[in-house]
Formats: C-alpha cells, sequence, structure tokens
C-alpha cells in the first residue's frame, strides 16, 4: 500500500481528532502532540491503536517511545541526552526532526518533541517502506 | 455497595467475544440519583458494566497475568433509557490487542434494540505504577467470576472449557 503524504496527514489528523477530541484545525502538522494538543500519556496508546487500525500497521512500542534510550546512563548524563545518545535517538527515529531537541537535549523536553508531522513521517515510514 | 454492574456472564469466547446480562432493579439507589422522578440506571453504570465484561474478556486473553484497568472511554452512543425491570444484553467483542493494552467495543441491547454502544481501551499497569502488586486479593476475583457464572460458560477459541488459572 502507498500512500501520499496528503492522503498519510488526513488519516493522522482523523485519528488525533478522535482520540484527542481536539478539531482539526488545531491538528495541523506543526502542532506538537502533548504542548498543543494536550495528549497525555494514556492518549499515546489510544493513537497507537487507532493508527493501528487505519493504516493496517503495527507499531513497536520501542519506535515512538524510546524511553529504553532515554533512561540508559550510557546515553544521559545529569538529565541531558550525550552525542552517543542523540545518535542512537535518530538511529531509532529517523523520521522524527530531533534539530531543535539537539540545541539542548533536556530528557524532560522530550515528551513534548513531537509534532504531527513527525507521526506522518512515521507512519509514511511504516506504509511505505 | 457491590461494585458488579452485570449479573451473568451468557457466552464467553476467549479472544473473541463475551455477552453478559443486566437486570434493572427499581430497589437499586443508584436508578435515582441521575434523573428526578424517572428512575434509570445511568448510562455511566451502562459503560462500567460493558467495561466489566470487556475487561475480563481482555484479562482472560493475557491469561489474568496483565493488571488491566479501563483507560479511556472512546465513543458512547446512549439510545434509550434503561428503566427498572428491564434487562440489558450486554454484547462485547475484543479488538486490537498488544503489550500495554487493549481495545474493546461493546454493546447493550433491550428486548432486541440497540440501547448503548461504547468503545473502551484498557491499558496494562506497569508494576509500581499507581499501585504495587495485584489488584484483587487472592481468590476475589475467581469468587466474583463464580458468582457471575463466568466459568459455566468461558471456552476457548476452540470451544473447550477455559483452563484453569492458578494465579486467579
Amino acid at each position: 500500500m502507498s500512500l501520499s503524504q496528503d492522503e498519510i496527514f488526513e488519516k493522522v489528523q482523523a485519528a488525533l481528532v478522535d482520540a484527542l477530541g481536539v478539531d482539526e484545525d488545531e491538528a495541523t502538522r506543526d502542532a506538537t502532540l502533548v504542548g498543543d494538543l494536550g495528549a497525555e500519556s494514556i492518549d499515546f496508546l489510544d493513537i497507537v491503536f487507532k493508527l493501528e487500525k487505519s493504516f493496517d500497521i503495527q507499531i513497536p512500542r520501542e519506535e515512538l517511545s524510546p524511553e529504553d534510550i532515554l533512561t540508559n546512563s550510557q546515553y544521559v548524563q545529569d538529565g541531558v541526552v550525550t552525542a552517543d545518545g542523540m545518535t542512537e535517538l535518530k538511529t531509532r527515529m529517523p523520521w522524527a526532526d530531533l534539530s531543535k531537541f539537539e540545541e539542548n537535549p533536556r530528557v524532560q523536553d522530550f515528551g513534548n518533541l513531537l509534532t504531527v508531522g513527525d507521526l506522518c513521517s512515521y507512519v509514511g515510514s511504516k506504509v511505505n517502506a | 455497595m457491590r461494585w458488579f454492574w452485570v449479573d451473568r456472564f451468557t457466552e464467553f469466547v476467549s479472544g473473541s467475544h463475551a455477552s453478559g446480562i443486566k437486570n434493572v432493579a427499581l430497589d437499586e439507589e443508584v436508578l435515582d440519583g441521575y434523573s428526578l422522578g424517572f428512575p434509570v440506571l445511568p448510562p455511566t453504570l451502562i459503560i462500567e458494566g460493558l467495561a466489566q465484561v470487556g475487561g475480563i474478556l481482555v484479562h482472560e486473553h493475557f491469561q489474568f497475568t496483565k493488571r488491566v484497568v479501563l483507560a479511556k472511554v472512546g465513543t458512547v452512543k446512549y439510545h434509550a433509557p434503561a428503566k427498572p425491570g428491564d434487562t440489558l444484553n450486554y454484547h462485547v467483542r475484543l479488538g486490537r490487542t498488544q503489550g500495554l493494552g487493549a481495545i474493546v467495543s461493546g454493546t447493550s441491547h433491550c428486548n432486541g434494540e440497540l440501547q448503548a454502544e461504547v468503545d473502551l481501551m484498557f491499558a496494562f499497569l506497569e508494576e509500581g505504577h499507581l499501585v504495587d502488586g495485584p489488584l484483587f486479593n487472592p481468590g476475589d476475583l475467581r469468587a466474583m467470576l463464580r458468582l457471575m457464572n463466568f466459568f459455566h460458560v468461558a471456552v476457548t477459541a476452540e470451544g473447550k472449557p477455559i483452563p484453569y488459572y492458578k494465579n486467579l
């Protein structure tokens, strides 16, 4: 199954509208899931279920939520992701735009990193692989 | 108050679907609080009843090893009031499952008419999250399921009686 960027965005947007109760015009590509759309941790599971159903894909937990990296002392020092950690994150999440995060990679800020656009890129990497 | 919002399981097929009944009775005080002078079973308790049947469907699917909690109520449609004397026929179907949770869709019918429909999401509490240890005291869940005729009707996907779960 190959989908265009717009088709992916529309389906991701529909999943977010359904899961988070936001309006379509709020779920723009630049909107962050946590900060702008108010997603809480439990909502991510709901979003995962909706995306899996909508796109007929499997979403392993570690792909969207690299907690194992962010809690690994090899990759985090004093609450900041090390250079090795950044490399690991980029390998794990090639679809995410980590450039802003990289400027000041505090673990506490990671939760508010993902945007709707990132989610579209992730889904695109799965369906158009 | 007993927090049992389904009276009896009537069907249970592991990993697939389950049914149960809820009889609405005028002696239940909860009927008084929702709409003054018009006793009805509050819709939230219909959701709870469907969640109890659905929660057991999810719980059994994972061999009663997870700490299953109702995490999110998605779409709910409430078509008609559930009045004293009504028997609600609950039916739930297991949707997608994964290591962190599961989704279930459910309906309530009364006299053959669709009375309510819900989409529910269950999550599995990780160890140390909110509370430690099991969510039920030893034997309590088994006793509850026995009261609800669960073991009379529960079968595997192949139609055989479900296994004996020591951890219940």
